[in-house]
């Protein structure tokens, strides 16, 4: 029996990534307070917000990094990091956590790419290991993606050897490697100089074009009015607002969200 | 002053940068230190040479005595054996003391503090005492009866136990090493392989083991060049190692001083090549750093990719 879970908790059929009800806490501290979100598959979700408005910790339980404290959260259908059984969920193996996380690409504020591996070793070291590609086909592939980001002469090179920007166009080339379904970005230009955050968004807005799904926490609100098919402004764990990125960016109907874009624009 | 960049704006009164003479610094405290130093050296090498009783001839003619090569070859061996069983027991407890479950790493808490807080040679004597502790294991199975027994002094050889007792004390510093390393790891390097859907093992094996390597080597080699010495305890238990050889030639011929220089030439001799190993394997493990050589790399670099690119 195997009812697609998105029909049973009311999410769009062609939703990526669903999430209702979302909460998450530390101890104590409560981070997440119920989110809501649907990313349909091929769209741009971008997310913006205060820090400590939570906006991380959703993205990464998105992909089980941080475990639900409540809700539900769909990725593709599916619950992440659960099974649903007769009304239950159990909680996966760890093999199969991978494979999914496998199928859930993230880059993040600081790149963590591994620093003992040249950029080709990077790039194939997960599907050569985790998907079992052969040695052969995971370097054409690698060369593939590196000529997508740029950097094919880079191939040889270890990581310190690089600039941030490269750095974190290495570590898209890196997650799209594994064929990903969906792409988390956590923040991803914000450790970057100014003059090198460009190059990253530019490769950003083309995988965009060719209809990856994305859900992109950022400060640049320039790429989510130009990229983004909704923008959500995250305050106090919960959404605030949400909607088309020109309209909500041009009139914030929230006086929050108007206060946050005043700051930051 | 670096004037020379600015020639125009250098009044012509002034003399050009280059014609400037540089005085040094007199150093007073150096030349006193040094001239101190090599006046120490000079009595300690006189010292050394005009004292008959270092009988350096004898030290010389006991230098590859057979005995004295089967001592340095048997030390040679616990040492390798030694450090490997070390290496892989400390690189388990390490981990069970970075585990998620408080009970590993109790468990590993309180071997470092047992493993470590236990003189070595009062470890040593106890492993070569088991018998009157234990005096023999056996597996006896239902139905089956003993399958398997032997007497504890069969196999508790003075070898053996010196295997067991140094091989025990030297992985919980290892163990200390190792975690030390493993810490040392950003956390987002495991996060990152976690996303990429590499399971638990294969995260430490491949991403956090390598990259803690580079922390592990440096204190790992002193640790190997401590043991070399450390075994020299075994002559406690009677194992033919180095010292033990070169006491049992003493204690017939009375050439007790030669002979204690045959043993210090030899553990300075090993000491010496394991310190050029350690500098090979730093090199090694430090390649993405930027500062060591790597074979690897450079034919990478010579026929690698370069051609396709170009």
């Amino acid at each position: 029996m195997t009812i697609d879970p998105r029909s049973r908790f009311g999410a769009p059929e062609d939703a990526m990534v669903f999430a209702r009800g979302v909460r998450k806490s530390f101890g104590p501290l409560e981070v997440l307070k119920g989110v809501d979100i649907v990313v349909p598959t091929g769209t741009v979700a971008c997310i913006i917000g205060p820090s400590g408005s939570g906006k991380s910790t959703f993205l990464r339980c998105i992909n089980h990094l941080e475990k639900l404290t409540g809700g539900i959260l769909l990725v593709d259908g599916e619950f992440v990091g659960y099974e649903l059984r007769q009304d239950k969920l159990y909680e996966l193996k760890d093999v199969d956590l991978c494979k999914q996380r496998a199928e859930i690409g993230m880059l993040f504020q600081n790149f963590n790419l591994f620093s003992h591996m040249t950029v080709l070793g990077n790039i194939v070291e997960a599907p050569m290991r985790v998907r079992r590609t052969p040695a052969a086909e995971a370097r054409q592939d690698a060369v593939r993606l590196l000529e997508r980001v740029g950097l094919v002469d880079k191939i040889n090179s270890y990581p310190r050897e690089l600039s941030g920007g490269q750095q974190q166009r290495v570590a898209i080339a890196r997650a799209m490697a594994m064929k990903p379904k969906v792409l988390l970005f956590d923040e991803p230009t914000s450790a970057l100089d100014p003059e090198l955050v460009g190059e990253v968004l530019q490769v950003m807005r083309d995988l965009a074009q060719t209809g990856m799904t994305m859900v992109v926490v950022t400060h640049e609100i320039g790429f989510a009015r130009e990229v983004g098919d909704q923008l959500l402004f995250m305050d106090e764990g919960v959404v605030v607002e949400r909607g088309d990125p020109r309209e909500m960016i041009a009139n914030p109907k929230s006086p929050r969200t108007a206060e946050f874009l005043s700051r930051v624009l | 002053m670096d004037t020379s960049r600015h020639p125009d704006a250098n009044s012509s009164a002034a003399p050009a940068a280059d014609d400037l003479i540089v005085v040094p610094r007199r150093q007073y405290g150096i030349w006193i230190g040094t001239a101190v130093t090599l006046l120490v050296a000079f009595f300690i090498v006189q010292a050394f040479v005009q004292n008959p009783a270092f009988a350096w001839d004898t030290a010389g003619r006991y230098l590859f005595h057979p005995q004295i090569m089967r001592g340095l070859g048997n030390t040679l061996i616990l040492t390798v054996i030694i450090m490997a069983l070390a290496i892989v027991v400390g690189t388990i407890v390490a981990i069970m003391r970075v585990s998620r479950s408080p009970i590993l790493r109790a468990f590993a808490s309180a071997y470092v503090w047992f493993f470590r807080g236990v003189p070595a040679l009062i470890q040593l004597i106890f492993w070569f005492n088991l018998a009157l502790l234990v005096r023999e294991f056996s597996l006896t199975l239902p139905f089956v009866g003993t399958v398997f027994s032997i007497r504890t002094n069969d196999f508790m050889t003075p070898f053996f136990s010196a295997v067991v007792a140094l091989a025990l004390c030297e992985a919980g510093y290892m163990a200390e090493i190792i975690r030390a390393g493993i810490k040392s790891v950003p956390p987002g390097q495991s996060e990152a392989a976690s996303a990429l859907g590499m399971p638990y093992r294969m995260i430490l094996k491949r991403i956090v083991l390598p990259q803690a390597m580079r922390f592990v080597v440096p204190p790992t080699g002193n640790e190997a060049i401590n043991l070399l010495k450390m075994t020299s305890l075994v002559t406690f238990i009677a194992v033919d190692d180095l010292f033990y050889s070169a006491q049992a030639i003493y204690a017939r011929t009375f050439e007790t001083i030669p002979l204690l220089i045959v043993v210090a030439f030899w553990y300075l001799t090993v000491v010496s090549i394991m310190s050029v190993g350690q500098y090979m394997l730093e090199s090694h493990f430090g390649r993405s750093d930027g500062t060591g050589f790597s074979v690897g790399r450079i034919l990478r670099n010579a026929i690698g990719l370069r051609g396709a690119t170009s």
